[in-house]
């Protein structure tokens, strides 16, 4: 027993946890920060007061509030449709359960662009549903409800990830007390089930929501780049950038990372204040 | 209230968990269902709450069917083995959640429901603990905040899984006298299921033992000690040597020893002997002693037959000095089952 040694067992040498930490951070910031920092910086090359011109002018704050307006249209529907998929999978058995999870997780393993494309296949004008849309005067693809369906469908594992294995690790022990005191389902439901997960559903919907402002490919399909119309910002920065207003391109860029920013300092904030909501499912 | 299992079966799958079973209880009885574990007390337990539906049979409370009425309209008290209290709620919001959750005019009001929670928190010692949350409490008192919290809705029936399993012996052993306490203090019909034989023994008013989803024997505590109906509830209650060998004209041999074996058929047979049945005997057999350990009022003897077989012996504090070297003992009392 060496007294003067408080290394445990499974502490590495020094050596290995600098090189480790060292390649870690190097990594980190050639990739993460490095980029980041280059957007604020190529945003305020020319001074504030451009930056703010190329932000305040009506296609850009077009393209914030649709970014907004999709968002706040498709995180609640995923966090409604994530909450009671893994109640399902979690608390109940019944056939197709495996295919069910499967199915859960194909926006993630299919590319957005092949979302994208599925949706102009299927409302768009030589699609199925083409000739009815057209007949009743219906704009689904190049308009609002295409890149509102397209946001959905990319982001719709992220909640349900998030709250399976959590449900499934809690059990069913105290819906089956609730019940067994008298409680209904739905009564169960919102003073048990939900309580006890409602952590991990604010985790889920926060990565959500970083998913849905930031999503192009898919929106980038279905969306026709009207500018002022059907122009996100993520697809703002890109017409911007192939025009040439590189300002304009960082400024509008800077704006969302801005978001993505307050996004995740909610998201550390949990999990300050929740120790036991950690990133489980998801990507 | 009497409840009546009437020849019910359970299977999970292709593996049975209940098959034929039948069982009465009468009213304000304290009832245990004694059994390793897979032999499908809690399946039991949990179709007579009504959080399990039986495949075949009748569940009757007061001799009405609740065979598929839902855990819900049963008015049952359940105690889980893991408490199950809800984590985000305080003790005293668990202990009203069932009253809580009435409808309408069932609903008590806000101070009676104050007033309950009070009085029960009293009745298992936890007074003043109302506003901790479950993480805040000890095993044993989590224990009690569960009892209270199903004794809250004034079921009809008391019903426990494993309650003492997750806990240590001391506060186990106090958790007992608590509920028999809580037991004759309400009067409540009450099973409840454990794999702890002394547990089931000193606690209950009758036992009923489980083996491979059947009943294998219900009786009074000493009935099944003393006279066990089964070669399995022999071996499973209390402690017992046993010995593999052959029943012809009403003895049995096994090696050296002899036992009477009236009334069992000849051939190949289990016997089953308490430690504390041998007994010193000069006209008995042979065995060497490994070792003799003082445990309280008693001495526990490690001894080994001519023919290898290991026999444990009870005896009396006092007769300590007498097991050294080889020793003559013989069986005064014997269990006999045919294979």
């Amino acid at each position: 027993m060496a007294a003067a040694s408080h290394r445990r067992a499974t502490e590495d040498p020094l050596w290995a946890k600098v090189l480790v930490i060292g390649t870690v951070m190097a990594f980190l910031a050639l990739v993460l920060i490095l980029p980041l920092a280059a957007v604020f910086a190529e945003a305020l090359r020319k001074g504030l007061d451009a930056a703010l011109l190329a932000i305040n002018n009506a296609d850009a704050l077009a393209a914030v509030k649709l970014t907004l307006i999709t968002a706040a249209i498709a995180v609640p529907f995923n966090a409604a449709f994530g909450l009671c998929a893994s109640w399902a999978i979690a608390k109940h058995d019944f056939k197709g359960k495996p295919l069910l999870i499967t199915l859960i997780d194909l926006p993630f393993s299919v590319s957005p662009v092949v979302a994208g494309l599925i949706y102009v296949l299927i409302f768009g004008l030589q699609g199925w549903f083409g000739d009815y849309l057209v007949d009743n005067d219906i704009k689904i693809i190049f308009a609002v409800p295409g890149i509102v369906l397209a946001t959905v469908f990319v982001t719709f594992p992220f909640v349900a990830r998030e709250l399976i294995p959590l449900m499934q690790e809690q059990g069913t022990a105290e819906e089956e007390a609730a019940v067994s005191m008298g409680a209904s389902g739905l009564t169960t439901f919102w003073r048990v089930t939900a309580p006890n997960v409602r952590w991990g559903l604010m985790y889920g919907v926060l990565l959500c929501n970083a998913r849905a402002m930031g999503e192009f490919g898919a929106v980038s399909v279905v969306s026709g780049h009207i500018r002022g119309l059907t122009n996100t910002m993520p697809l703002h920065v890109e017409i911007l950038y192939n025009e040439y207003d590189f300002v304009g391109a960082f400024a509008v860029a800077a704006l969302l990372c801005l978001l993505a920013v307050v996004t995740l300092v909610l998201k550390t904030a949990l999990e300050i204040v929740q120790p036991g909501v950690r990133g489980r499912g998801g990507h | 209230m009497t409840i009546s299992i009437r020849s019910v079966d359970k299977q999970f799958g292709r593996y049975p968990a209940l098959s034929k079973v039948d069982l009465e209880i009468a009213d304000g009885e304290l009832l245990a269902l004694l059994g390793p574990s897979g032999s499908g007390k809690t399946t039991l337990l949990r179709t007579i709450a009504g959080l399990e539906f039986p495949d075949a049979g009748q569940v009757l409370f007061d001799g009405e069917d609740v065979t598929f009425a839902s855990a819900a309209d049963r008015r049952v008290g359940f105690v889980f083995q893991q408490y199950a209290l809800f984590k985000h709620m305080t003790v005293a919001k668990n202990i009203a959640f069932g009253l809580d959750v009435r409808k309408g005019k069932d609903k008590p009001s806000k101070a009676e429901i104050a007033q309950r929670v009070e009085d029960l928190l009293k009745l298992v010692e936890l007074d003043g603990l109302g506003k901790r949350y479950p993480s805040q409490l000890s095993g044993g008192q989590r224990q009690r905040v569960a009892l209270s919290r199903a004794l809250a809705v004034q079921p009809s029936v008391l019903l426990l899984d494993e309650p003492f399993g997750a806990l240590d012996a001391t506060v186990r052993k106090s958790l007992r006298k608590e509920l028999r306490r809580v037991h004759d203090a309400t009067g409540v019909t009450t099973i409840f299921v454990t794999h702890d034989q002394e547990e089931a023994l000193e606690l209950a008013d009758r036992v009923a033992i489980l083996n491979k989803g059947s009943i294998e024997q219900i009786g009074t505590p000493d009935q099944v000690h003393d006279q066990p109906e089964t070669a399995f509830v022999c071996g499973f209650v209390g402690e017992a040597n046993c010995f593999e060998g052959q029943v012809g004209g009403g003895e049995f041999k096994a090696g050296a020893l002899r036992l009477p074996a009236g009334g069992v058929r000849d051939g190949s047979a289990t016997a089953y002997v308490r430690p504390h049945d041998f007994v010193l005997d000069d006209g008995g057999f042979a065995v060497r002693v490994d070792r003799a350990h003082v445990q309280g009022a008693l001495t526990t003897v490690n001894a080994t037959a001519a023919d290898g077989r290991p026999i444990e012996i009870s005896a009396s504090r006092a007769e300590a000095p007498r097991f050294q070297g080889t020793v003559k003992i013989a069986a005064r009392k014997a269990h006999v089952y045919a294979a």
